[in-house]
């Protein structure tokens, strides 16, 4: 059977179709405004290269998703994105990534100002073991968002609001974050990464710790935020990928196979790896 | 379905005899397991328990003291109101006491009666007119204690008789009467022996000056082959040898001839022979008569026990039953503080440094070997260290919980340091990964989140450090902190001891009164060893978070 046909065929039985219809309105290599800019990026861990000359441009205010199977290197280059490669012993990143047209490798920029900047939400929930107010407002108070209490309160309801989980801790603010569900702790996580107002949200494997009625919540609010920040995605499932995201990177073996609309990676791929991946012949 | 062809051969099957004797071997190997580790454990119950027995044995009778009530006057005479520190108090107590006994006369068993009461006496009646000087000129009722034999006697440690002969004592004067040599003259116990009347020991012309102890000693040394020694010759009386004299002296001619006399025995053997316990007055009492005191205070009913508090608010003493511990948990309180207020910051500062900061290279892999070479090293080296470099070098005051405190946190550090890098091992990297993906520096990381996370971990490592640190004796006492100290040190300048140095003192002293006070110090000592590895465990139990 033709591979896309076949992909095409299981989203529309997934009543899928619409939804990725509508996501792709608009959206072409020619309307992309890239917000980040990466080229030759080359990324050692001690001897061992794990990413082998990667150009990649991340559009403004839209989902980006990276697909490849396990050790491909994504994990590795989304967190060059915001430099969390920079705390692991021996890992050297040459090559340029631009944020806005600056490279972040420069000497001059603060790693620290640039993850502020650069918000990140990890594979498996990770609320701090504090009350849930002091989760959200942590970031908030080390940057020196707010001038008052009323206002780092107004961040903390915002953020709460913005990442779809207001409703259900309104009443319990000072019970510890650990408490929550899996998905409510990372819709939490993803609450206190909008709380310092990053441009670009970085998500590693959001979903895959979670059950598939968290992993809907998640999605949708990914639709959500994508109005206002740059979100880029690292993610196993390729459903979810076709689901939410406008462009689509394949990775594999440390290199970057193919890059280009959603739409066009899941139905033409170019290479044959993509094809092999997305019909599930490696992986 | 499938290619694959099952043969008989892969297939295994369970039901046959070999696998199910497979099986019963396996499980009688889970069982054996189960049953040495039961085995272990019980053992390891055991010896504790033993130990704790036979410590609380010894020294539960240290936790009461014997004293004796009775009335003393404040003779206005002997203490000055002015000057109440300064009067005559040996005189008011000994007389007071003296006075219970109006029978007592001559300056010998006066003494002896005196020594009844415990010579510190006087310093309790003192410090008590002291603090209410309004008691002086007033009859009132002390309670006083009473010296450590007595007190010792009261507790049945000791008993006020001992008896007077050893086993082979009495088994020697049975072989004695198995001969058929013993037998009874008048009431009292002779001995039937030969003696060969020597002319070369006894002259005929001056029979006085005879050596009658050395025919008497031959004469014994017939029924003992000559195994004769101090505790055969004892058995005839002092008065023996001139017994023989007497019959020389009646028939001077059987000089160069065996006579067959029969000699006094002594008195132990006597009252023996007569079917009787020879006893003898346990001479840790002066005289039979001070035991006849002490049992009249016990018919009158002035002895009591009540709870020996001195024991937790006196300082050392030479006097076991005023010897009390107060200056020693002062003094380990002193040096715990002291290591703690070292150890603690800078073991912090280092493990957080090697785990968290530092690059993994080959001299930080060299600090952390020697870190933990650093634990395993003897604690009496460090003693010598602080002996050479803290009181040699820097000449810091000896015996001082300063320099005590200082020694035992060299101790205490590789303790700390290798527990708090454990716990901050144990934290998760997902929290310092939350944090720092949302804009934390390294230092924020470390001091918002890693180490509140760690603290249980970091407390508990350190208060068994501490516990560790309060047992420790060999390096106290290179730096002088066994000394003779009479009171609680004021601050860590001051010369001191520590519980365990006091134990190690208190073990070395021959009065039978520091044996129970040496086992009551320790279970003090283990009492606060539990004590801090409760907290220990509530520290963690109350801060223990889950992620």
């Amino acid at each position: 059977m033709d591979t896309s046909t076949q992909l095409n065929t299981e989203l529309n039985q997934q009543h899928l179709r619409p939804q990725i219809d509508k996501q792709l309105e608009g959206v072409g290599d020619a309307a992309l405004k890239a917000k980040i800019e990466a080229s030759e990026v080359n990324v050692f861990y001690g001897e061992n290269q794990a990413l082998y000359d990667v150009n990649l441009k991340i559009g403004e205010r839209s989902v980006t998703a990276l697909i490849g199977p396990s050790g491909c290197g994504k994990s590795t280059f989304i967190r060059t994105l915001n430099r969390m490669n920079d705390i692991i012993e021996g890992c050297r990143v040459t090559g340029r990534i631009t944020l806005d047209g600056q490279n972040i490798y420069d000497p001059g920029v603060d790693p620290v100002q640039l993850r502020a900047r650069v918000g990140m939400v990890f594979q498996k929930p990770n609320p701090f073991p504090k009350s849930i107010f002091d989760n959200i407002a942590y970031g908030p108070k080390i940057h020196g968002l707010a001038s008052s209490k009323s206002e780092l309160e107004e961040i903390v309801v915002t953020s709460l609001r913005k990442a779809g989980i207001f409703d259900e801790v309104k009443d319990r603010l000072s019970e510890p974050g650990t408490g929550l569900s899996g998905g409510q702790q990372q819709r939490l996580c993803i609450a206190r990464a909008i709380a310092v107002s990053p441009d670009v949200i970085l998500m590693d494997e959001p979903c895959s710790a979670l059950d598939p009625i968290a992993t809907a919540r998640i999605e949708e609010l990914m639709d959500e935020l994508k109005e206002n920040y740059t979100i880029v995605i690292v993610t196993h499932s390729m459903q979810q990928a076709a689901r939410v995201s406008q462009r689509t990177a394949f990775f594999h073996l440390g290199k970057l196979v193919e890059e280009g609309e959603t739409e066009t990676i899941f139905t033409t791929p170019k290479d044959e790896r993509t094809e092999s991946y997305i019909t599930g012949r490696i992986g | 379905m499938t290619d694959i062809p099952l043969t008989e051969e892969i297939r295994s099957d369970w039901l046959s005899p070999g696998q199910q004797k497979n099986i019963r071997r396996r499980y009688r190997a889970d069982r054996r397991l189960q049953i040495y580790g039961l085995l272990a454990i019980a053992m390891a119950i055991l010896l504790l328990g033993i130990l704790v027995f036979s410590l609380v044995r010894t020294g539960y009778k240290s936790f009461v003291q014997t004293k004796v009530t009775f009335p003393i006057t404040l003779d206005s005479q002997r203490i000055k109101a002015s000057d109440p520190g300064r009067g005559n108090y040996r005189v008011i107590v000994r007389n007071a006491f003296r006075a219970l006994f109006p029978d007592v006369k001559g300056r010998r068993p006066l003494n002896d009666l005196d020594k009844i009461l415990s010579s510190e006496a006087r310093f309790i009646v003192r410090d008590r007119v002291v603090s209410n000087p309004d008691l002086i000129g007033k009859t009132v009722d002390f309670t006083l204690p009473l010296s450590d034999p007595f007190d010792q006697l009261f507790k049945n440690v000791i008993p006020a008789e001992l008896l007077a002969l050893t086993r082979q004592e009495v088994g020697n004067f049975n072989s004695l009467k198995n001969r058929n040599v013993i037998s009874l003259v008048d009431g009292s116990t002779v001995l039937q022996i030969s003696v060969y009347i020597d002319p070369s020991k006894v002259n005929s012309d001056d029979i006085s000056a005879g050596n009658f102890e050395a025919l008497l000693k031959e004469g014994l040394n017939v029924y003992f082959k000559g195994r004769i020694g101090s505790s055969i010759e004892s058995i005839l009386a002092p008065d023996a040898a001139s017994v023989i004299q007497k019959v020389v002296e009646a028939d001077p001619t059987v000089i160069g001839k065996v006579l067959q006399v029969k000699v006094p025995v002594s008195e132990y053997y006597d009252t023996l022979n007569k079917g009787k316990i020879p006893v003898t007055t346990n001479p840790r009492f002066s005289s039979p008569e001070q035991i006849k005191h002490f049992n009249s205070l016990v018919e009158r009913g002035m002895l009591s026990t009540p709870f020996n508090w001195e024991l937790f608010f006196n300082s050392d003493s030479r006097f076991p039953e005023q010897a009390g511990l107060a200056g020693a948990i002062v003094g380990s309180f002193y040096t715990l503080l002291v290591c703690f207020l070292i150890s603690f910051p800078v073991g912090i500062s280092a493990a957080v440094y090697l785990e968290e900061f530092a690059p993994k290279n080959r001299f930080t892999h060299l600090i952390e070997v020697n870190i933990n070479n650093l634990a395993a090293v003897p604690s009496v080296v460090f003693g010598l260290l602080g002996l050479a470099v803290f009181l040699g070098f820097f000449e810091l005051p000896r015996s001082a919980p300063l320099v005590g405190g200082m020694v035992l946190s060299l101790m205490t550090l590789p303790t700390i340091i290798i527990a708090t890098r454990a716990a901050l091992k144990a934290v998760p990297p997902s929290i310092r990964e939350a944090a720092l993906g949302i804009g934390a520096s390294r230092h924020q990381v470390v001091l918002h989140h890693v180490l509140p996370l760690a603290m249980p971990g970091i407390l508990t490592g350190t208060i068994i450090g501490l516990a560790q640190a309060l047992g420790e004796t060999a390096p106290l006492l290179l730096i002088g902190m066994n000394a003779f100290i009479t009171s609680a040190p004021g601050g860590i300048l001051e010369p001191s001891t520590s519980l365990p140095t006091q134990i190690f003192s208190w073990a070395d002293s021959p009065e039978r009164g520091f044996v129970s006070r040496t086992s009551a110090a320790i279970l003090v000592l283990l009492g606060f060893l539990v004590l801090m590895n409760i907290i220990a465990i509530f520290f963690r139990q109350r801060f223990e978070r889950t992620w």
